[in-house]
């Protein structure tokens, strides 16, 4: 079987303690990964200025093209992985296998880093508004308008507690090792194939070993990476994000509540959008943060839910190598039975219609896991509970709602795609603090330009403009 | 060490005598507590008749631990130990009502017992000793003083108030768990390093963590403090963490770095059972024997516990305590192991691979100090 260990600062290290990653379906193991304490991670961070140094020593521009060549590995390349080798179809199986997600899907998602790694050059350019990195290894320099600015680092390396069944969300992490900044990665249970073969890709292009931790284990393990790291990411549910809120040293990423707004001005035409509003629902299962689980219309909104359910509703479940497939498996058999549980609760207000309700059983429960199929609810006002949630399975609300009321009911809202000319409405929402992506036009919420910033600007979180004056010392 | 070898046969005959013996003593009117006594008038045997052997003391019921809450604690005493000093020490208690234990002697006599498991050459005669851990109600604070006073050294003390940190965890007040901790560790390292001469100390895993880090912070490290033997125990030890403690903690293997540390697993119900010496030849792998015949552990079936698992077979801790003070004729502890083998210096059974019992493990808070 296939033996995964702990990389600290690109050292293997073997623990006498493993984890077995299981095939979510038929139980049988796929994988052993060390496990290691929080106490190791802290003895480790002592080293952490090592990382950042000996990324120092390339030019970011080298350490651009190797992110490139990286890229090229991520995606097509026989890796090093543990004591064995790992191909892209093998690293696709086991995704799928540990994940429940169906295997087309773990290769968009798959894509979707490597095209990241791949443009880090123009995503560099964008989110420094086209600074000389230069001036980020040196610390200072000349903006191009006469100008002195100064970014001062705020961390040797950058953590990140990884979520367990989310392999999309590794491109917000990819671009530190080209503002040469190392890593330092708890990986998730079931998910800790895409940061070791990142990690592994990263090696073969010949960014040093030693600009790279892999930590996995427990919640010390976490929990100690986030005390200590000085900057750092954590994936978790809504929970972990009021924990860390305001919190200048962590960054977290949970649900997004992401909604669609159609404008009074556009909704009488609502079929021209029903593709963009399903694929905006059901894209990767519906698990992101991106997904859609809101459309807010003020008319038409139960012909929009019934629509959206005539496409939606029928979808079954299908074995996860199927290139149909379009459920993700709950691997958690118990998380789904109690999302399914609170789903039921929030269907049964008055005002709420299940418009999935004639399609079948929404909850599919197997062996060892569980499916929940789409389910497209319709709420006659913003103050139904289920307009507010948010769920890991294909799920959305209509919400039938005044356009007036849109701005100051919608609540936060990770991405907005905003169907509307009314520049009215679309100032409204410019100006407003709730929304943090925001597209104008017929954009569906998934499709992210990775020229943008993604919950602020990562540059923003890693440095720190500030003062630095010159003066010749004769 | 003192202790004389014994072959596992002469260890069960010795076992079987002391368990007669004290068994007489409990359960007799002149010398039993009232506790006992009484439960005596319960029973469907006469156990001053009917027990002649270890084996007989199945014929009790399970201890139930829930029997030490509350008082009055002199029903605890034996009547032929009245008129001595006694002691009562706790464990438990953040919420509700302590589980209490009547002692007289037998801390010291269980340290003292102790004492000769441990190699001279890192626990050296007359060394002086830092006891960093919970003191308060609990007896740990009075037996390692014990221990050091019984070696001829003076034992320096940090306390640790294992209720208050447990309630710092439930309250989720993260920050004051830091806070507190580093208040410990703070004066320990103040202690450490001013001239005391201290080369033995008594800690917890965590605190023996928080202890190494916060003297790597300050550039050294506990070998360079000049400590060369710890006793350790209070909460789980695995052998992945043994491992890491042995190598990252203190420097290396114990003919490397000098520094020689030796896991316990016990309480206050029972006393102290020692572990194998670990190594890195054997996966750190911690095997722990009681101090028989003052007390027994054995690995049990989950479901019938008067069976005992084969050899490397999983079960739950069983733990017996026969001293002149405390009787417990068979308690289910809180954790579960594999049962190993005896060995020369321990000619009975172990327990290896001590954690909390799978199925109360996570409606728990364990391994807070």
């Amino acid at each position: 079987m296939l033996t995964i260990p702990a990389i600290r600062w690109g050292k293997p290290y073997k623990s006498l303690d493993n984890l077995e990653v299981i095939h979510f379906d038929t139980g049988e193991p796929i994988a052993k990964i060390a496990q290691v304490n929080g106490g190791m991670l802290q003895m480790d961070y002592r080293h952490a200025p090592r990382a950042r140094q000996v990324l120092r020593e390339i030019p970011s521009r080298e350490l651009i093209e190797r992110c490139k060549k990286a890229a090229h590995l991520f995606e097509s390349a026989v890796l090093p992985m543990g004591d064995q080798t790992q191909s892209v179809d093998d690293f696709v199986h086991q995704q799928s296998a540990s994940t429940g997600l169906p295997e087309h899907m773990c290769v968009n998602n798959m894509k979707k880093n490597a095209f990241v790694l791949a443009n880090m050059d123009k995503i560099l350019d964008s989110l420094t508004r086209g600074l000389d990195l230069d001036i980020f290894t040196r610390g200072y320099g000349e903006e191009g308008r006469g100008v002195t600015v100064s970014y001062q680092v705020q961390t040797p390396v950058l953590g990140a507690v990884l979520p367990n069944n989310s392999p999309g969300v590794h491109t917000l992490w990819l671009p530190a090792i080209a503002l040469q900044i190392g890593l330092l990665l708890k990986p998730g249970s079931q998910e800790p194939w895409t940061p070791y073969r990142m990690v592994s890709a990263f090696m073969e292009a010949g960014i040093p070993p030693e600009a790279f931790g892999l930590y996995p284990g427990g919640h010390d393990v976490g929990g100690t990476l986030l005390t200590r790291c000085t900057r750092s990411m954590v994936f978790g549910g809504a929970q972990t994000v009021q924990q860390y809120e305001g919190n200048p040293r962590v960054q977290p990423h949970g649900p997004g509540f992401t909604k669609i707004l159609i404008g009074d001005d556009v909704v009488d035409r609502w079929e021209d959008f029903l593709d963009l509003m399903v694929e905006s629902v059901f894209s990767n299962s519906g698990r992101s943060c991106i997904n859609c689980s809101a459309i807010w219309a003020s008319r038409h909104t139960e012909a929009i839910a019934e629509a959206l359910a005539e496409r939606l509703g029928p979808v079954d479940v299908l074995p996860p190598q199927d290139p149909k497939a379009g459920l993700a498996a709950f691997t958690n058999k118990q998380m789904a039975l109690g999302t399914w549980s609170m789903v039921q609760q929030d269907l049964s207000e008055s005002g709420v219609i299940d418009k999935t309700a004639k399609f079948g059983e929404r909850l599919v429960e197997k062996e060892r896991c569980a499916y929940l199929r789409p389910v497209i609810a319709h709420a006659n006002s913003p103050e139904r509970a289920i307009a507010a949630k948010e769920y890991m399975f294909p799920f959305v609300t209509v919400v039938q709602s005044p356009q007036k009321d849109f701005v100051s009911k919608i609540g936060s809202t990770l991405v907005c795609t905003a169907l509307t000319k009314d520049q009215g409405l679309i100032d409204q929402l410019t100006e407003s603090t709730v929304v943090d992506r925001l597209n104008v036009g017929p954009i569906p919420t998934n499709r992210l330009n990775w020229l943008q910033p993604h919950e602020g600007n990562l540059i923003d979180f890693l440095f720190r403009s500030r003062a630095y004056q010159l003066a010749d010392m004769g | 060490m003192s202790t004389p070898q014994l072959d596992p046969s002469t260890a069960a005959a010795q076992l079987d005598a002391h368990t007669v013996e004290l068994v007489q003593w409990h359960f007799h009117e002149s010398t039993g507590s009232p506790f006992w006594l009484e439960k005596k008038s319960q029973l469907k045997f006469d156990p001053l008749k009917e027990v002649k052997c270890f084996a007989d003391l199945k014929k009790f019921p399970l201890f139930e631990d829930d029997w030490l809450r509350g008082g009055p604690v002199r029903r605890w005493v034996p009547k032929g130990l009245e008129g001595r000093p006694t002691y009562v020490f706790e464990t438990g208690g953040t919420t509700g009502i302590p589980k209490s234990r009547v002692v007289i002697d037998d801390f010291r006599i269980d340290y003292e017992l102790f004492s000769h498991t441990l190699p001279d050459q890192y626990f050296p005669k007359g060394a002086n000793w830092l006891m960093l851990g919970p003191s308060g109600p609990r007896r740990l604070r009075l037996a390692v003083e014990h221990l050091c006073q019984y070696r001829g050294g003076i034992s320096f003390c940090i306390d640790l108030d294992p209720r208050w940190v447990i309630k710092l965890i439930k309250l989720g007040w993260m920050e004051h768990l830091e806070a507190y901790k580093k208040h410990c560790i703070d004066q320990a390292i103040t202690i450490l390093t001013a001239g005391h001469d201290i080369k033995c100390m008594f800690t917890t895993p965590k605190l023996l963590e928080a202890l190494a880090y916060g003297l790597a912070e300050k550039g050294t490290s506990i070998q360079e403090c000049g400590i060369t033997g710890i006793f350790s125990g209070g909460t789980e030890f695995t052998p992945q963490w043994t491992r890491f403690c042995v190598e990252e903690l203190l420097s290396g293997p114990v003919e490397e770095s000098g520094v020689y540390m030796t896991p316990t697993y016990g309480n206050t119900l029972m006393g102290l059972a020692c572990s194998k010496p670990i190594t890195a030849d054997d996966d750190y792998k911690i095997s722990y024997y009681a101090p028989q015949p003052r007390a027994v552990v054995e690995v049990v079936d989950f479901d019938d516990h008067n069976q005992l698992v084969p050899y490397g077979g999983t079960g739950r801790v069983k733990l017996y305590t026969m001293t002149k003070e405390f009787f417990v004729p068979g308690f289910l502890e809180r954790d579960e192991g594999e049962r190993e083998q005896p060995y020369e210096k321990y000619p009975w059974d172990g327990v290896s691979g001590v954690r909390p019992y799978h199925v109360i493990a996570s409606q728990t808070t364990v391994g807070v100090y």
